[in-house]
Formats: structure tokens, C-alpha cells, sequence
């Protein structure tokens, strides 16, 4: 007969009728799935017992996928057509990707996503994240007994627009219906039930083989807000494994290694870190194919000294994130360690002490992210009593448009909550303007040529007005899931059009860390671009102003003062084409100071043209 | 009249009460429904109910309803393990027939 899970007071539900919901962390490296039994988030295990999937594709001509332990197995074999770490790939172009040289796949640019050449035919990383899931989801249906209602997937709180609508896509060719996408460091948070702690900003440093990730959330009234993220997309568990190699390789004076030395090397290595997390020293023992051997003492002390760099490394975006949200470390109330590079002890005291307490470890850092999507993902499927959860997450990038001069009008900022919808006012700029180009940003940038164009359309059919007189409200609109819609409408009219952005590709984490630290480290030279900018709209707008002034009341000013003027303007065009706003901004205050008198005789002339035959009563 | 856990079922269920935090112990009922007529409802006890009869084995309570008891009795709650699924099954004496899955039955 069936077996029961124990259900909240009244939620029992009817038979054949039970919303069974699951919570994936579709990971890089590897995957997870979890679920609720009776009250308890628990990660469902495969048949031999393990709960991580390696999150490896492999694809044989005669149209059989392997997925998990059996793909990863051949990775050696048949690099060509095992596909590891997909999710690297979700949303992006193959410009995006940094490192396709070393990478043993046969790439296909395709517009939109790239894709991937494998013995089965061409596959894009939706198709194979999708075998990834449909494997969790077949496991969790017999783990279940029962067809699964829907999934909350995580995602890295910095996956933007295209990611995002890549995970679901994948999801849904997986069969699966997904509840939500949730940020890992909330999923993380709920895990160890912050969501019923005090209200307060806690961190969640997350640190696993290859990635390093820290977010800032702040729990209040019972919603999850993230309010900054930061990271380091090159830094993991692997460059701790890279050092101990490098400490084996001075013990042991080696010949120059083959290959599988090598990798016998950093198994070892790896090995003697894991040790560490439970041993003050390790000895080191290696024979390698050439007969050298080595035999060595590594001790915590060691360790600790030869990684401490790294660890630092760590704090540096963690500083970062900690100034995005405008705290510092002891507003932070409680940090949760995610990923399995936490378990080593000097991670965990390196974050004790920047927090000045101790970080909460008690959860496995390798199920946490699963675990609390599996919680959330219970109370989405309607199996929780009066729980109402409202999570918000976070945007992970300025989102704008782009306006005249080619500069970049933020209208969401970076580290906005979602869901969400910001509107703002734009006119034209021509007489008689009857359309308007609206060109969708996200990035930090000044310029909008430095931004990632997400999206373009048109509004149409505004009605021809003198320019500056239409007001079209561009409104932006991220829903629960971080997709982004844009729509215009021109107010007086009403006329509408909008588009709902399915970005042609996206950012990747290291994309997002690049921008953001172009964003900082050209913060400088945005801002003269910008000022440049500003002041050469504003000179141009001068000396047009000037010359029409002149046209029709060069009377009022004699010979000299007309050449002082003129003097005024040739010398500002010059400035023009140059690159020193300073000295454009003093040629327009020059320009402006040789005008005033100009101006004033204007000004009273006209006042007097104005008064002229008018009687006094209409000045009262 | 008694309804039993086993021991197993008895130490799952003392287990998610502590995970979860509250609760006085575990509410079983039946309902008329599903495909057989009738289906159990298996749930934390939060409070009792006005008639509710208590049982208290394994040093867990077992609540029921006085209507649900006549269908009840002499059931023991175990908890067992199928391939990779795993929960709580009813052995009811008084079952004469149920569907398939065994999730809705008749007495």
C-alpha cells in the first residue's frame, strides 16, 4: 500500500491527491534534489545511496544519455561528447565564454545560445541541463511514489534575465513544473530556518570547488530581501588543491611529471586538504610511475599559512558586498556557510572572526541549497498552513534605457527587490516626432555602449506634438522569477507597445563580476565620458542659441561687442573637439559671460516690445 | 479499543516532531473519500479535540476522533521503506478491500 507522510493539522490531503514538491539545486559541478516528509526537509539519495548527481551529460551516438556517476566516469574517455558544468553555459553566446579554447567541446554559435556538437547531434546547454533534471526528477518520483506537482529550482542570485528563463526552459523540457526560481543564498537561509529567526541582515558565504559567492540578505517582517551580492567567479576549493601541489612538488623535487603523475598529485592533494578539515597534520605519501617518491608531514599550521592569501581573497567581495548594502560586519546578525570549501577550518575561522561570531555549520554545506528549496517548494505546493512566505530577491544588475548622447538612464538600480516595476517619464526631441526607440539596458555603466543591450523596440503612432511635449511613461516590470518587461505608452494618447525581454543572451557570473569592476574601475572615466557628454550637448545647445540670437538681434550690439561674441563662439567650437571637459565647461562659461550684457538687452527689449500700448493695471 | 505505533513508526514520528518544533503529538483519522470510500489522514497533533480518545505508545500520543476509532481500531501505524520511497503504512485489521495503492479502502 501507499505510504503516508505525516501532514500539517488539516492539510492531509486526498488520495492520489498529494502535492508532492520537490526542491533541485541545480548545481555547476553537481546536483541535488530534496522534499519534505512528514515536516522534515530531507535530500532524496539514488539507489546506491548518494544524494549528489554529478551534474555530467554524456551523449552516445545511438541516441542513449547517461547522466551523474556513469557520464563523469567517461569523462576521460569521451571528452567530446560529456558535457560537464552545462550550466556555465545557460544564456550565453559563445563570445561570452573566456575559456573555449581549453574547453573539449566542439562549440556551435547559434544566435541567442550557443550549443554544443556531441555524438547524439547538436545540443544546447537547456537540453542538457534538462537531462540533469530529468534524472532528479525521476529519482524524486520514485523516492515519492508519485508524480511530482512542481520544483523550486536555485539559482546563483546573480544569474540575470536569459540564465533564468534558460533554467526554466530546461525545466520544462524536463517535465517539470517549476513552482519558482529561488536565489541559493535564500534557499540557503531557509534551510536553517532564518526565515523564522529575528529580524535582522545575515550572510551567506558560499564557497564550493570552483566558485566563491557571498550575499547580504535582510530578513524583515518575514520577507527575504537580498540586498547585494558579490563574488569571485575564479576562486574555489580547487586553488587550495593547487597550492597543497605545489607544496608536494617542493617536497618532493620531482622530474617534470606526466600527465597521470600529475593527477595522482592532486588527488593526493585534495586528499591531504579533506584530511585537515578533522587532523592537525597529515603525512603525505606518493610513488610515482617514474619510481620518485615522496613522503612528507603537512600540518595544519602549514596549510593555513600557504592558503591564507586565499582565504583573503574571500573577504575582499565580501567587503564589497558588505558596503553595497551600506552595512558593516556587525550589523550581520547570523552567517550561513554554504558549499564544501567551508568546512575547512581555516574558512570558518577566517569568517568567525571578519563577523566577529560563529558562522552556523551544522547543516551539510553541500545540501543546504537543496534543502530550503525543498522547504520552499513545500510551502509553494500548498502544504503548509498559514505560512505565507513572500521571498524577494534581488537584481543583479542595473537595469535601464538608453537616451540621447548614448548615455545610460538607470530606471531599476542594481540590488533593487523583485518583484517590482519602476516607471519614468521620457519625451521627444524632435518636432513632430511621431516614434520612439527604446533600447533596454542592464549594466552599471555610464555609456550605453558599455552596457549589455538586453532588448529593443518601438513606440508608434504618438501623435506629432512640438518636441519635449509628449510624455511617454516607459515602465519596467521584473516578476517574481526576475524576467524583465518593458512597455511605453504615450500618456495622452494612450498608445502602448511593449516587449516582454527574452534576452538573445546573457551575463554570466564572471560577465557580471567583469562589469562590475569595469563599473568601479572605470567609475573615473565613466564620469568624464559622461561630463563630456553633458558639457558637449550643452556647448552645442550654446552657440546654437547664441547664433539665432545674433541672426535676429544682432542690432542691439555694436561692432566690437558682435566680435567679442563671435570670438566667443569660435573659440568654444574649437574646444568642441577636443576631450577636456574642464575646458569646455569654461569655454561655455566664458561664451556665457561675454552673452549676459547681450542677453540683458534682449531681455529688455522684448519686455518693452511687451509693455508697449499695454496699460499698467495688466502688470498688477 | 487501541491504535498502535511500532517502534520504528514511533521513533520517525518523535523525530519530525522534534525537527519541527511543536506539536503535542500525531492526529490519525479517516475520511470518506477516494476511490474506495475511505482514506486516512495522517497529521501533527497541535491541540486536542473535545471527544478525542488518547493513546499513548512508544511514549508518543496518538490521537483520534470517536467516529475515526471504529475504523481504527486495532491499527497499528509502522513506518517502512520501498525501494527509495519510505513512510508511515496502516495496518488495519478492519480493512476489507482497498484500491490499488491501498490509499482509500472499504470496511
Amino acid at each position: 500500500m501507499a505510504l503516508l507522510q505525516i501532514a500539517e493539522p488539516g492539510m492531509s490531503a486526498a488520495p492520489h491527491q498529494h502535492r508532492l514538491a520537490v526542491g533541485i539545486d541545480l548545481g555547476t559541478t553537481n546536483s541535488l534534489v530534496a522534499t519534505v516528509r512528514s515536516g522534515m526537509a530531507v535530500v532524496l539519495d539514488d539507489e546506491a545511496g548518494r544524494s549528489l548527481l554529478p551534474s555530467v551529460v554524456r551523449y552516445h551516438a545511438d541516441g542513449v544519455v547517461d547522466v551523474g556517476h556513469v557520464a563523469q566516469s567517461a569523462q576521460n574517455r569521451d571528452p567530446h561528447n560529456t558535457i560537464v558544468s552545462a550550466k556555465r553555459f545557460m544564456g550565453r553566446g559563445l563570445a561570452d565564454i573566456e575559456d573555449v579554447a581549453s574547453l573539449p567541446y566542439r562549440f556551435v554559435d547559434a544566435p541567442g545560445m550557443l550549443q554544443l556538437k556531441t555524438a547524439a547531434g547538436v545540443r544546447s546547454p537547456v537540453e542538457i541541463s534538462a537531462e540533469i533534471l530529468r534524472a532528479l526528477r525521476q529519482r524524486a518520483e520514485a523516492a515519492l511514489g508519485g508524480e511530482l506537482v512542481g520544483a523550486v529550482i536555485t539559482v546563483p542570485a546573480y544569474f540575470d534575465d536569459a540564465q533564468r528563463q534558460a533554467t526554466k526552459d530546461a525545466a520544462q523540457v524536463a517535465g517539470l513544473n517549476v513552482l519558482r526560481l529561488l536565489n541559493e543564498p535564500t534557499a540557503a537561509a531557509i534551510a536553517y530556518g532564518l526565515d523564522n529567526a529575528a529580524e535582522g541582515v545575515y550572510a551567506v558565504y558560499d564557497f564550493g570547488g570552483g566558485t566563491f559567492d557571498i550575499s547580504i540578505l535582510r530578513l524583515s517582517r518575514g520577507v527575504f530581501e537580498v540586498l547585494a551580492t558579490h563574488g569571485d567567479s575564479a576562486l574555489g576549493g580547487d586553488d587550495f588543491d593547487q597550492r597543497v601541489f605545489c607544496w608536494i612538488l617542493e617536497q618532493g623535487r620531482f622530474a617534470p611529471l606526466s600527465a597521470n603523475d600529475a593527477r595522482l598529485l592532486l588527488t593526493k592533494a585534495r586528499d591531504a586538504k579533506e584530511a585537515l578539515t578533522e587532523h592537525t597534520e597529515v603525512r603525505v605519501t606518493a610513488v610515482l610511475s617514474t619510481g620518485e617518491m615522496m613522503d612528507a608531514t603537512l600540518t595544519q599550521d602549514e596549510f593555513n599559512r600557504m592558503t591564507a592569501g586565499l582565504v583573503n581573497k574571500t573577504l575582499v567581495p565580501t567587503r564589497k558586498a558588505l558596503r553595497d548594502a551600506g552595512l558593516s560586519a556587525d550589523d550581520v546578525k547570523g552567517v550561513v556557510m554554504v558549499g564544501g570549501s567551508t568546512r575547512m577550518p581555516c574558512i570558518r575561522q577566517a569568517v568567525a572572526d571578519f563577523f566577529r561570531q560563529t558562522p552556523l555549520t551544522n547543516l551539510d554545506p553541500d545540501k543546504v541549497v537543496a534543502l530550503g528549496a525543498a522547504t520552499q517548494a513545500d510551502v509553494l505546493a500548498g502544504n503548509r498552513a498559514g505560512d505565507d512566505w513572500l521571498l524577494l530577491d534581488v537584481i543583479p544588475l542595473s537595469l535601464g534605457l538608453e537616451t540621447m548622447g548614448g548615455l545610460t538612464e538607470k530606471v531599476i538600480p542594481r540590488n533593487t527587490t523583485i518583484p517590482t516595476a519602476r516607471a519614468q517619464e521620457f519625451t521627444t526631441f524632435k518636432d513632430g516626432q511621431t516614434a520612439m526607440s527604446v533600447h533596454v539596458l542592464q549594466g552599471e555603466r555610464e555609456l550605453a555602449t558599455d552596457c549589455r543591450s538586453l532588448a529593443r523596440f518601438e513606440l508608434r503612432g504618438i501623435p506629432p506634438m512640438v518636441a519635449g511635449a509628449a510624455r511617454i511613461r516607459v515602465t519596467f516590470q521584473v516578476d517574481a522569477d526576475g524576467l524583465l518587461s518593458v512597455s511605453a505608452r504615450e500618456q495622452s494618447t494612450g498608445v502602448e507597445a511593449s516587449v516582454q525581454v527574452k534576452p538573445s543572451y546573457g551575463l554570466a557570473d564572471s560577465d557580471i563580476t567583469r562589469m562590475l569592476k569595469d563599473a568601479f574601475t572605470h567609475a573615473r572615466d565613466d564620469m568624464y565620458a559622461r561630463a563630456l557628454t553633458e558639457q558637449i550637448v550643452e556647448a552645442q545647445g550654446l552657440i546654437a542659441a547664441t547664433r539665432a540670437a545674433l541672426a535676429e538681434d544682432g542690432a542691439l550690439l555694436n561692432a566690437a561687442e558682435t566680435a567679442a561674441v563671435e570670438a566667443g563662439i569660435a573659440s568654444l567650437e574649437t574646444l568642441l573637439g577636443g576631450s577636456d571637459h574642464h575646458a569646455l565647461k569654461r569655454g561655455v562659461e566664458a561664451l556665457n559671460a561675454a552673452t549676459t550684457e547681450f542677453a540683458q538687452r534682449r531681455m529688455d527689449r522684448n519686455v518693452r516690445r511687451a509693455m508697449a500700448g499695454q496699460k499698467l493695471e495688466n502688470f498688477g | 479499543m487501541a491504535v498502535t505505533l511500532s517502534e520504528r513508526a514511533a521513533q520517525h514520528i518523535s523525530n519530525f516532531i522534534t525537527k519541527r518544533g511543536k506539536g503535542i503529538g500525531i492526529r490519525l483519522g479517516v475520511r470518506t473519500s477516494g476511490c474506495s470510500g475511505m482514506a486516512y489522514s495522517l497529521e501533527f497533533a497541535d491541540e486536542t479535540t473535545a471527544g478525542d480518545e488518547l493513546f499513548v505508545s512508544h511514549g508518543v500520543n496518538v490521537y483520534v476522533d470517536p467516529q475515526s476509532l471504529s475504523y481504527l481500531d486495532g491499527t497499528e501505524l509502522d513506518y517502512a521503506r520501498e525501494g527509495l520511497n519510505e513512510g508511515f503504512k496502516f495496518n488495519n485489521p478492519n480493512v476489507k478491500n482497498s484500491c490499488g495503492c491501498g490509499e482509500s479502502f472499504n470496511v
